[in-house]
């Protein structure tokens, strides 16, 4: 435990942690509340006492959906959806295998469609995701209703800038790994354990 | 005449192809200028701001450079798309430091010249109701609708700095123009949970359920939507026998102005609106005779 971690949490998300006196207001507001282990209170309070480890690998910061009603509400204008930001940005550069897969697997093949042709591609997205996550028929009758209808394009449409949409993919990846980052310096992640 | 620069994005390329031919189609009847911006990239939607806090701002900033020497303010009909480029703008207008590194990794000079504005906004306020009301040739009496928002057309406020996000109006009154009934309800701006809905779709269902029975409980008839990401989850997760069909505003507007092309909308929904539509339209003809 440090408190090095919720300073670290409050710097990445550029939040007042501290500032939160659980009235429980974000926590009764919340959609996904129900499926959570821990709530939007409680993860603040972790973060507040630098429960790194709990927080990383809780399911919670993947299930929150940043439909930003928990900030919207806040009486100390802690914007919670950017802590939740924050938390799965840590868990991921620290290499903690996300409690929901899933997730995880969707936002990365999204930005790896858009790295690719500067725009999304629904059909190349969602073959892809159900050949990575090998949950190969949930949705087949959405799916193929969509695809009669006309409303998914079998091929791609890409943009000329797209060389340029990779290099603010390339520059903002480096940007992300110096900024604000104790833990991307390998000295004081060590320290945060 | 004003004139918009427009960006459709991703969705409105592929799932919400109605709501983009809908947009124009009603832009072209009430005679305003809409340009589709060339060359536009994606927003990274919540998947960018999900893994990458600084790619969730350059992604839309790329959009603002190639955007601002055309002069017009930028029209986002997706609340998504609202959401991260007016995120982008509200940093490079208020974070010196923030603007320095997005101006270097997309390499432009921002000039705040133009404003980032949903669809809804620039419908209802920069085009004005009264513009619409005076174009309605089959006005939508009968119809009983609630407006939903969802997330990222008001939230968070500060950024979105659209109207109160608790109980927005502006849905309400453009129903009201078109002469449909716009039903009062308490769920506007709650979540349909459709940034899981391929990855928790139990969890989308759950909430999409439970809107759609608020939204029966209040005697409404469909759900009106601004948003493609709401649209399709609405549409795809909502379960039982009395589904109700899930429509963007520009669709009723279109409905209202008697475009014929229309007609060409509704197959593409996943939840058919004709049985309703022939409902409303039998009725209106009952009242006539």
């Amino acid at each position: 435990m440090s408190l090095d971690f919720h300073e670290q949490i409050t710097m990445l998300s550029n939040q007042p942690i501290l500032l939160c006196y659980h009235c429980h207001k974000c926590t009764a507001g919340c959609p996904v509340v129900e499926e959570m282990e821990f709530g939007p209170d409680r993860i603040l309070r972790m973060v507040q006492l630098g429960e790194r480890e709990r927080l990383l690998k809780s399911r919670d910061i993947w299930l929150c959906a940043a439909c930003e009603t928990c900030g919207t509400r806040c009486p100390n204008g802690i914007d919670i959806a950017k802590v939740m930001d924050a938390l799965r940005l840590e868990a991921l550069r620290s290499g903690v295998t996300p409690a929901e897969p899933d997730a995880a697997k969707f936002h990365k093949l999204f930005l790896f469609v858009v790295q690719t042709l500067g725009r999304s591609h629904e059909a190349s997205l969602l073959i892809a995701y159900k050949l990575w996550t090998l949950n190969l028929l949930a949705d087949m009758d959405s799916g193929l209703q969509l695809f009669v209808k006309g409303k998914v394009p079998v091929l791609p449409k890409s943009i000329k800038g797209r060389d340029q949409v990779r290099r603010i993919f390339l520059k903002s990846a480096e940007a992300v790994a110096k900024e604000n980052l104790p833990s991307a310096n390998p000295a004081s992640a060590q320290e945060a354990k | 005449m004003s004139a918009y620069t427009y960006y459709p994005g991703c969705s409105l390329e592929s799932t919400a192809c109605e709501y983009d031919a809908s947009v124009r189609a009603v832009f072209n009847a009430l005679g305003v200028e809409l340009h589709e911006l060339e060359e536009w990239n994606c927003c990274g939607a919540s998947s960018a701001h999900s893994l990458n806090p600084v790619l969730a701002l350059a992604l839309p900033a790329r959009n603002l450079a190639l955007a601002q020497p055309l002069g017009h303010d930028l029209v986002m009909p997706c609340a998504a798309c609202f959401n991260r480029h007016k995120s982008a703008d509200h940093a490079l207008r208020h974070d010196p430091q923030r603007r320095k590194e997005l101006e270097d990794i997309v390499g432009f000079n921002y000039q705040g010249n133009i404003a980032v504005r949903p669809l809804l906004e620039v419908l209802t306020i920069g085009v004005g109701l009264q513009r619409i009301r005076e174009r309605v040739k089959q006005p939508l009496a009968g119809l009983k609708a609630v407006g939903y928002y969802g997330c990222l057309l008001v939230r968070p406020p500060q950024v979105t700095q659209f109207e109160n996000p608790e109980n927005p109006r502006l849905m309400n009154q453009l129903l009201q123009a078109l002469d449909a009934e716009a039903v009062e309800w308490s769920y506007a701006t709650e979540c349909c949970g459709g940034g899981l809905s391929l990855t928790k779709s139990n969890v989308a269902a759950r909430l999409v359920n439970r809107l759609a029975e608020r939204a029966r409980e209040a005697g409404a008839a469909a759900i009106v939507t601004s948003c493609p990401l709401c649209q399709i989850n609405l549409e795809m997760r909502q379960s039982g026998t009395q589904k109700l069909p899930v429509f963007y505003f520009t669709e009723l507007m279109g409905l209202a102005f008697g475009l014929p092309e229309a007609e060409s909308w509704w197959s593409k929904h996943l939840i058919n609106p004709r049985p309703l539509l022939a409902e409303l339209h039998s009725s209106r003809l009952a009242a006539a005779a």
